[in-house]
This record gives structure tokens, C-alpha cells and sequence, in this order.
């Protein structure tokens, strides 16, 4: 009986701790803030709220005293905010890249059966078919902005370690700056249609040594000049560019290139222009607006990062809530005097059991924003670069979002709240006899 | 061993607590244990033996250009070339696109450089007699159900055939295994004939990706690889040569500096175990120092009592730190078992000696970091003050 | 008859900051073989720091301390500590059992400082416990004990490894009369029977009506002249 019975109580000290936990996690801002504004005025407002407010404050007083035990769930709780909200800001930092790239008016058609670029193979005569067709706008001279685009890698060694990586360089048509209106030149100057010449992206200037403006590079035994610096403001950042043809000679491709980059009418006419292609006899392809391409790019890394985030974090926070349970029920002890005069002076179980729920969750406040605060400091626009899907070097910066610090300040009241609670509860069943014994 | 029993209920005075502080020792070293596990894949990649004596060569513009197949007569002919071999990525897709998998087409004599994947020698025959054989890693065949003599069918992402048709079938003939605990991520590999890939293919036909030399003396990697991209300098086809290690780390070196990640996080975890262990020792001594005045009344030394506070603190840490690791253990194991998206392939090599080893240096020297201003304060107490409660 | 403590021109002071306070003052004394002394004296007459010293707790800061023939005055920390080990068996007001072991393990402890095994460490503390009278209450801890069992654990502990000497601070100081009076008959039972030589601090003048000899200190030195105690 006496089995069941704590069981059932271990069960209800469960739930008790999972549900508001989950809430707090789940809610979204405005209920939080509801329900911080309605603390507030219980405390300043009712009685048991004044009372709660003023042991509070005499805890927080006495606080400096146990500097070394607080300290402790301070720091183990920045400690997970900060790796949670940098491992979350890298996958964020990672996806906003390549999903900036794309648009819902632009769409990418490869081989059919090609998952990317590099796999992809369009020949010269299924490029002139998808260029004519009727959904692909026109410029002001009546040609289809069509850019038939030959993705190659190149070997560059990086900056950093001077240890060789794969850099993507993209042949591109000659209606390219149409259909990327938003590159602009840095430096240099464009490179001229039938020329061995390249413009480097800004984050692949920056990460590779030899893209300067005036350096030569060796392809596959043939003399390239870079001449200039573009900035796209999204992961063609992390591309060399160059004439399709030229770069089809170099690499002996012939005409073929690797995918066909159209600008439609308007966003509305993808699925008459996806429609017209799959019902053409003559094209085996794949249609996707560049929008869903870049998604996809990024889809299965940036999922990877944040499970691995989150379980760090989720083990991380494990350990920070037995530290503040450690602290908490010493703190506890520590003032089992205090707790039993006050209730023998008549303050009731709520004051002392929020109190001291309100002292932990203030350390774990405490905490999260020391862990934020740092992440953001050092993360913030950190730009790292890995192997993406077509075998060579993205670069993205990391994207510390108030909406993650937000999160990471929830997971630290999350820790706060199962920490304090044990021992708030604790404080409230100690016998008031027992306490005064003490003296 | 006698001073454990000592030891032991001293830990364990105040069990709450105690059992709270191993609780958050086991999950840093729970940590640790499976993200050391995760660096370490990338780190051995390619640490076997046998690889010690290989050299890879590919396209210096980058790998995913191709090679002249003439290539190979040439650089067999080379001194200190014990033995070539080639092969070419084949990129195919066995249902769907998520589950991943290395497929290669390779030549005849492939496992000839390779002895740490164990093929059968039947196996190896039956590969070489029929044109549409295909050997797999035994991981991979548990995971897919496959037996010898199923018909597997590959969605091909590069090399549709001269028919136009996307799907290659393939008949399984060989499955090989490989021993060594750490290199069981290649055990996930699929092999299909280069001469039939070559024949059937209707792109780069009489092209290879990359070639395998086996080394007749493995000090002399360097000049060999000199000469053979000597033999394709400032042709179409220019060529880079070097050893299996330094490839493989270069290709893991471009993925993400996983050391340095795995080493940041780490930092953090362990700043926090430190400061966490240490208030609770400094704590649990503070409270005892009466109980180390009576043992030193009863004369024990200095020096034993500084040493049974730093047994302490170290057993703290060794007892959560084993049981966080074990379970690391466990979890890295049903991952690579288990999981349907990652599994054979993740990066995760299993909790062996090698992180054993370094969990239990770093138990013992947090321990001891944790373990000392406590033990010294003990060592150092006045008999006659702690007595008197000063 | 060689006495087993001797003790000449003892002085003890301590210093706190600028201040120099004598607490002991050029202590002469001997103690016999077989005697059982007590100490007695009001607050701060320096009772304790003498025990203190005899005990090898303290170094004195001036004069000689001789037990058993050794010179101990001189003696650094750790030749002090093995010194106690083999020497001296204490006893405390407030008994100083360590909570968390039973009082098997409590009087075991002097032993780990031997090379005896398990069995013979086992053999020694049961005897000592038998001794006390607590042979049925080996496994229990310190906190399900009463008062007075707690000090005879205590007592058990100091004798188990054979001491040439048993020093007592306030023994009885926090037992009610009747465990106090079970104590004293105890110590008196060990004195005469056993021949143990025991010095005893109290402050209650019943208690040392059980000791042979009585000493009393006021400011640090002895009112009365030493006398050798018979035994």
C-alpha cells in the first residue's frame, strides 16, 4: 500500500513537473507575458503576494553570502543556453543562406533523376526547347531571360589552413545579370562573354587565398584571370563565376551544361511551365522553383545541427537541473531557521514554496542571459563555411535571432522552474518544530 | 584499500546530495562520451593499416572530374608501384533518396588493395564472372534485408544507360565484412562492376574517378606520388596524388573543423562539472572538518588526510563518470544499429578503449582539480581549533 | 618508580595579531604509571591546553614533555600524528563518532593506521566493544545510540589499540547523571583493573572524586604542588 501510494506521489510530482515545463516551452510570447504581468500584480497586490515578495527579497539580500552555490546554477544554465542557441543559430545561420537564394518567380530545371546540380546533365538542344518556352519572360529585346548554367568544382586552397578545398565555380549565360538582378560588382569589373575570365563571389574571396582581383588560376591546364568581385547577398557569395562556354571548354563538356535557370512571368505561371515541359516528348527534366532548390540544399544539414543542438542542450540541461537542485535544497537547509520563524511568525506554505521557486528561477534568468549574452557576443554573424551539396565550400554566417535567444531564455526558466520546485516544496513541509529546534 | 570503506561512507553522508552531483557527472561524461565519438569518426576515417600503404589519385581541378582509364597501364608500370587499381562513383539510389549510401563501380582487382573488407573467395569469383554482380557491406545488407542472390535495383543520379533508362538492376553475389570495430562505417559500401558500368553507361565512357596504388615501400609515399602526377603534368588531366590519410582528412577537413566544435562544447560542459563538483566537495569538507580533526587526533597524517579527500572527490567523479560513458556506450550502439535514416553511415564510431581511456584520465583529473583546495584545507586544519568549532 | 608523564617548565602562548596571551605558565608535573589524574579548574585556567599538550595535539612554546621515556615537545606534525597513533587514546565531550559508520567501523579506525588485516582489525574492535559492554550494538550508527552508549564507543575506540595513555575532555560534560556516573565507573573499572593510565579534564567535582588524584589550574598554573600519585 505503502508502495502505491508513492508512486502515485512520484506520478504527480511527474506531470507537476513535465506539464508547466512543456507550456513554458510551447507558449508563445504573449501568453508569457500575460502571465509575468499577472506575478507581478500578485505580488505587488496581495497579501501572500507581499509576503512572498518581501522573503524573496531577503534571499536575494543573503544571496552574496552563498555566492559559490549560486554561482553554480548561474553558470551551468548559461552554459547550456549558450551551446544550445549557438548550435541552433548555426543550422538557422546555415538554412537562411541558401533559403535567401531562391525566389518564386525563378525556376531551376535539371535532368530528371538529378538530386543536384553536379549530377545534373542538360544538353544544348533541350536548353534552346526550355528557353522558348511561352512562361519564360522576355526582356525588353524579346529574349527569353534564360541562363543556361554549367556547376563545376574548382580546387582552391583555403585561407585559413592553407589546406586545398572544392570551391563551386558556375558558368553562367549571358542573361545571368537579369535573371540575378541583385549581384552586384565590388570590385573589378564583370568578366567579358568568351573570355577566360572569373568573378569571385564575396565569401569565396574571403575564404580562399588566390581570388583576388588580377590573379591567375590553372584549370585543368588553361589560364584564368579573375577580374572582379560580386556580391550576390546570398549563397552565390560562395561561387566563382565565368562564361558557360568558356568554362564548358575548360572542362571539356562541350555544349551540355548542368541545369537551365529561367525567370517566368510571374511567380502564378511555375505550373503551366512545369506542366508544358513534363508534356514535351523531347525533355526527360525536373522543375523546381529556385525557391524549393535551395530549400532542399539546405534541408537535410541544417535538421542535422539542430537534433544535435538539441540534444546537447537537453543533456546539458539535465546536468544544470541536478546542480540546481543540489544548490537549491542546500540553500534550503541552509535557512531551515529563517523558513521555520517565519512560519512560526505566521507566514503561510505559498509564500515560502514561491519564494523559493522564484529565487531559482531568478539564478536561471540570471544565467540564460549571462549564456545568451555571451553566444550573441562571440556568434553573432561568425561565418563558417562546410561542404554542401554539391561537394564544395557554402559560407554562411550564424544567425543569433531574437526569437532563439528567447528560446534559450525559456529553456533557462524551464531548468530554474524543475530545480526550484523540489526544494521550494521541501521548505514548505519541513516541520515548523523541527526547524526552530535548530536554534 | 583498506581507507576505501572510508572513503566510500564518507561520499555517501549526505546520499541526496551525492546522488544529485553523480547525476550531473554522469550526463558531462554521457556527453562526452558521444560527441568524442562522433570526432573520432572523423578523425580515423581512413586510420586502418592497410591504408597506411595506399595512395589515392585524382583530378587536381577537383575530384568529381574524371581520369583517362590509359592511365592506369602507366602508372602500373612505375617504380615502387606495387599495385593499381581504379574505380568511379556511381551515385545510385536504392528507393528513395534518403537512404544514402556509397555505390561505386570498381575494378576487378579492387579488393586486392583493400585485404580489411573480407570477401569469401567464392564471392570474389562470382563477382568477377557475372556482369551485373554487386558486392555489399554486411551492414548494409542487415539493414536492407538483402541476401545473396536478390535483385537489387539502383535509381541512377549521373549515369542514366545508352537506353535511356534510369534503373540499373544488379544481383547480389558477395557481401563482405570488416573486423575492426573503429572502420565499421565502411561496411556500408556497394560495389558493382566497373566493366559493365562502363559498357552500359552512356556518359564518359572509357573514364575512371579515381585510381588506388598500393605502395611497394611505404617510405617512399612522396616520390612515388611525384612520379605518377609527373606522368599527367601539364596535360588535360592534370592529376594529384597523395596518401590515403591525407585525402580522406583533407575531404572531412572541408565538411566542418568537427575538433574544434566538439572541443568548444566540451569546454563548456567541463567548465561547469568543474565548478559544480568543486562547491559541492568544498561543501562536503566543510561540513566534515570536525571528522578530520578526530582522525587526525587518532593519527592519521597530514598527507593521509589530504589523500582521502582527494580519493573522494576522485571516486565522485570516477563512479558517474563510468556509468555516463557505459551508457554513451549503449546509446552510440543502438544508434548505429537501429536508426533507419542515419544508422550504418552516421559519423559515430563506437565507445572503445581509445575514449575509455581518455574519459577515465579526464574523471581523474577533474577529480583531482575538484579535490584539491578541499583536501588542502583539511590537510591543513588545526586539530585544536576544528575541535573547538574555530 | 619512573613517573610516565613528565613535565617541566611548560608554557603555551598564543598569539592572535598583536596580542601575546599566556595560557599555560612554566608547568611542572609528573604523572605516575597506573595513576588516574583529574584535571579540574575554572574557564580559561588553561585545563585544556595542558590535556592538549599531553595529548601530542599541541606543541608546547616553552619546556619539556616526556611520556614513556620520549621527548615529544619537539616533534613535527607528522612524527606527532604517529606518535598519537600508537600512544595516546582520546575521549571527547562530544563523544566525535563519525556519523555515517557504525560503531564497529568507529572503533576500527585506529586500526587502519596498522598493518593488521581485516579479520584481526575485526577481532580487536569486537573485544574492545565487549569491554564497553556494547558487544550487541557493533552495527548500529552513532545516531541510534543513547548519550551515554555513544561515549562508550568512544571509549572502546581509544583503547583498541592498546594506548599507553587516555586522555579525557569533559567526558561526562554532556551525559545525564546516570550515564555520567555508568562512564566514571567504566573509566575507574579500566584504571584499576586494566591499568590504564588516564588524565581527565572536568569541570564537576563528582567526576573527580573517581580519579585517584585531583589537580587544579587557575591563569595557566598549577594552585596545588604535584604529588605522585599512588596506585
Amino acid at each position: 500500500m505503502k508502495f502505491v501510494r508513492k508512486l502515485g506521489t512520484a506520478a504527480t510530482m511527474l506531470v507537476a513537473t513535465i506539464v508547466p515545463v512543456v507550456l513554458l516551452l510551447a507558449a508563445p510570447w504573449w501568453v508569457l507575458a500575460t502571465a509575468l504581468a499577472g506575478l507581478a500584480g500578485w505580488l505587488a497586490l496581495t497579501r501572500l503576494g507581499r509576503q512572498t515578495g518581501s522573503i524573496v527579497l531577503v534571499g536575494v539580500a543573503t544571496l552574496v553570502q552563498r555566492l559559490g552555490s549560486s554561482s553554480v546554477v548561474v553558470v551551468g544554465i548559461a552554459g547550456v543556453v549558450g551551446v544550445l542557441v549557438a548550435l541552433l543559430a548555426m543550422a538557422a545561420g546555415f538554412e537562411a543562406t541558401l533559403r535567401q537564394t531562391g525566389t518564386d518567380d525563378t525556376a531551376i530545371v535539371l535532368r530528371a533523376g538529378a538530386q543536384t546540380e553536379t549530377n545534373s546533365v542538360v544538353d544544348h538542344d533541350s536548353a534552346q526547347i526550355i528557353s522558348e518556352a511561352p512562361q519564360v519572360l522576355k526582356n525588353a529585346q524579346g529574349q527569353p531571360i534564360a541562363s543556361p548554367e554549367l556547376v563545376v568544382v574548382a580546387n582552391l586552397p583555403k585561407r585559413s589552413n592553407g589546406m586545398d578545398a572544392n570551391v563551386e565555380l558556375r558558368g553562367v549565360g549571358e542573361r545571368a545579370w537579369e535573371l540575378h538582378p541583385n549581384v552586384r560588382m565590388t570590385a573589378g569589373r564583370k568578366f567579358q562573354p568568351g573570355m577566360r575570365e572569373l568573378i569571385a563571389g564575396k565569401s569565396a574571396h574571403e575564404q580562399f587565398a588566390g581570388l583576388d582581383v588580377g590573379s591567375t588560376l590553372k584549370l585543368n591546364g588553361q589560364i584564368w584571370n579573375v577580374v572582379g568581385i560580386f556580391d550576390s547577398g546570398d549563397s552565390h557569395n560562395s561561387e566563382v563565376w565565368g562564361d558557360t562556354a568558356v568554362v564548358g571548354a575548360t572542362y571539356r563538356r562541350g555544349s551540355s551544361t548542368t541545369s537551365i535557370n529561367v525567370r517566368l512571368i510571374d511567380a502564378g505561371s511555375f505550373d503551366a511551365f512545369k506542366a508544358a515541359l513534363a508534356s514535351d516528348p523531347r525533355l526527360q527534366v525536373d522543375v523546381m522553383t529556385t525557391r524549393d532548390y535551395y530549400n532542399r540544399q539546405s534541408e537535410s544539414l541544417s535538421r542535422e545541427i539542430r537534433i544535435l543542438g538539441t540534444t546537447v542542450a537537453v543533456i546539458m540541461a539535465i546536468g544544470a537541473v541536478f546542480g540546481a537542485l543540489n544548490t537549491m535544497y542546500a540553500a534550503v537547509a541552509a535557512r531551515t531557521r529563517e523558513i521555520a520563524t517565519l512560519r512560526a511568525i505566521g507566514f503561510r506554505g505559498v509564500p515560502v514554496i514561491v519564494s523559493v521557486l522564484l529565487e531559482t528561477m531568478l539564478l536561471a534568468l540570471l544565467g540564460g542571459v549571462m549564456g545568451a549574452a555571451l553566444t550573441w557576443a562571440i556568434f553573432d554573424n561568425f561565418t563558417a563555411s562546410t561542404l554542401g551539396t554539391n561537394f564544395s565550400q557554402v559560407v554562411f554566417s550564424f544567425k543569433v535571432s531574437p526569437l532563439l535567444l528567447w528560446s534559450g531564455l525559456k529553456w533557462a526558466l524551464a531548468i530554474g522552474f524543475v530545480g526550484g520546485l523540489f526544494p521550494a516544496l521541501r521548505a514548505a513541509r519541513m516541520p515548523v518544530t523541527a526547524g526552530l529546534r535548530e536554534l | 584499500m583498506k581507507y576505501l570503506s572510508l572513503v566510500w561512507a564518507a561520499l555517501f553522508r549526505r546520499k541526496t546530495r551525492t546522488f544529485f552531483t553523480l547525476l550531473s557527472v554522469l550526463a558531462a561524461f554521457l556527453l562526452f562520451g558521444l560527441l568524442d565519438s562522433v570526432r573520432t569518426a572523423f578523425a580515423v576515417a581512413s586510420n586502418s593499416v592497410a591504408a597506411a600503404d595506399r595512395l589515392i589519385t585524382v583530378s587536381k581541378i577537383s575530384f568529381t572530374l574524371s581520369l583517362p582509364k590509359s592511365l592506369y597501364t602507366r602508372i602500373q608500370t612505375e617504380p615502387g608501384v606495387a599495385d593499381v587499381t581504379y574505380a568511379n562513383w556511381f551515385g545510385g539510389i536504392y528507393q528513395d533518396p534518403k537512404n544514402f549510401f556509397p555505390s561505386m563501380a570498381v575494378a576487378d582487382n579492387y579488393f586486392d588493395l583493400h585485404p580489411e573488407w573480407q570477401l569469401p573467395g567464392e564471392q570474389r569469383k562470382a563477382f568477377h564472372d557475372m556482369r551485373t554482380g554487386a558486392v555489399v557491406g554486411a551492414s548494409l545488407a542487415e539493414k536492407y534485408h538483402w541476401k545473396i542472390g536478390d535483385k537489387i535495383p539502383l535509381q541512377a543520379t549521373m549515369f542514366p544507360q545508352k537506353d535511356r533508362s534510369n534503373v540499373w538492376t544488379f544481383d547480389l553475389v558477395g557481401i563482405y565484412h570488416v573486423d575492426d570495430p573503429n572502420l565499421r562505417g565502411q561496411e556500408s559500401n556497394f560495389f558493382i562492376n566497373w566493366d559493365y558500368f562502363d559498357e552500359a553507361r552512356s556518359l564518359g565512357n572509357g573514364t575512371v574517378g579515381w585510381y588506388v596504388v598500393k605502395l611497394a615501400d611505404r617510405n617512399r609515399a612522396d616520390q612515388v606520388a611525384g612520379e605518377i602526377d609527373a606522368l599527367s603534368g601539364d596535360s588535360d588531366h592534370e592529376t594529384k596524388t597523395q596518401s590515403e590519410q591525407a585525402f580522406t582528412a583533407a575531404l572531412m577537413g572541408q565538411f566542418a573543423d568537427v575538433g574544434l566544435i566538439v572541443g568548444a562544447i566540451m569546454g563548456a560542459v567541463f567548465f561547469t562539472l568543474v565548478l559544480l563538483t568543486g562547491n559541492t566537495m568544498a561543501q562536503a569538507v566543510r561540513e566534515r572538518i570536525p571528522e578530520l580533526a578526530v582522525l587526525k587526533t587518532l593519527g592519521f597524517t597530514n598527507r593521509t588526510v589530504l589523500a582521502l579527500v582527494l580519493s573522494e572527490s576522485v571516486l565522485l567523479l570516477v563512479l558517474g563518470g563510468a556509468v555516463g560513458l557505459g551508457i554513451a556506450g549503449l546509446i552510440v550502439d543502438a544508434v548505429r544499429t537501429s536508426l533507419p535514416a542515419m544508422g550504418p553511415t552516421a559519423p559515430m564510431v563506437p565507445v572503445g578503449v581509445a575514449i575509455w581511456l581518455q574519459g577515465l584520465g579526464l574523471m581523474i583529473l577533474v577529480g583531482l582539480i575538484v579535490g584539491a583546495l578541499p583536501a588542502v584545507r583539511g590537510m591543513r586544519l588545526r586539530i585544536v581549533d576544528a575541535l573547538s568549532g574555530r | 618508580m619512573g613517573a610516565l608523564v613528565e613535565i617541566r617548565n611548560l608554557s603555551k602562548v598564543y598569539e592572535r595579531g598583536k596580542e601575546r596571551i599566556e595560557v599555560l605558565h612554566h608547568v611542572n608535573l609528573d604523572i605516575e604509571q597506573g595513576g588516574f589524574v583529574a584535571l579540574m579548574g575554572p574557564s580559561g585556567s588553561g585545563k585544556t591546553t595542558l590535556l592538549n599538550l599531553i595529548g601530542g595535539l599541541d606543541s608546547p612554546s616553552e619546556g619539556t614533555l616526556s611520556v614513556a621515556g620520549r621527548r615529544i615537545e619537539r616533534l613535527g606534525e607528522d612524527a606527532l600524528a604517529r606518535w598519537r597513533a600508537s600512544n595516546v587514546g582520546f575521549v571527547f565531550q562530544f563523544y566525535n563518532l563519525l556519523p555515517m559508520l557504525t560503531a564497529q567501523k568507529n572503533v576500527e579506525l585506529p586500526l587502519l593506521l596498522t598493518r593488521l588485516s581485516a579479520a584481526q582489525r575485526k577481532r580487536k574492535a569486537t573485544i574492545a566493544l565487549q569491554l564497553v559492554g556494547l558487544g550487541n550494538r557493533a552495527q548500529h550508527k552513532p545516531s541510534e545510540l543513547s548519550g551515554g552508549q555513544q561515549q562508550r564507543v568512544a571509549i572502546a575506540r581509544a583503547l583498541v589499540s592498546d594506548p599507553t595513555l587516555l586522555v579525557c575532555d569533559e567526558p561526562t560534560g554532556d551525559l545525564d547523571r546516570q550515564s555520567a556516573t555508568d562512564i566514571l565507573t567504566l573509566l575507574q573499572q579500566l584504571n584499576r583493573d586494566h591499568g590504564k593510565t588516564i588524565v581527565m579534564v572536568t569541570h564537576d567535582p563528582k567526576a573527580a572524586e573517581y580519579a585517584s588524584h585531583t589537580l587544579h589550574l587557575d591563569k595557566g598554573s598549577l594552585v596545588e604542588t604535584p604529588e605522585l600519585a599512588h596506585a
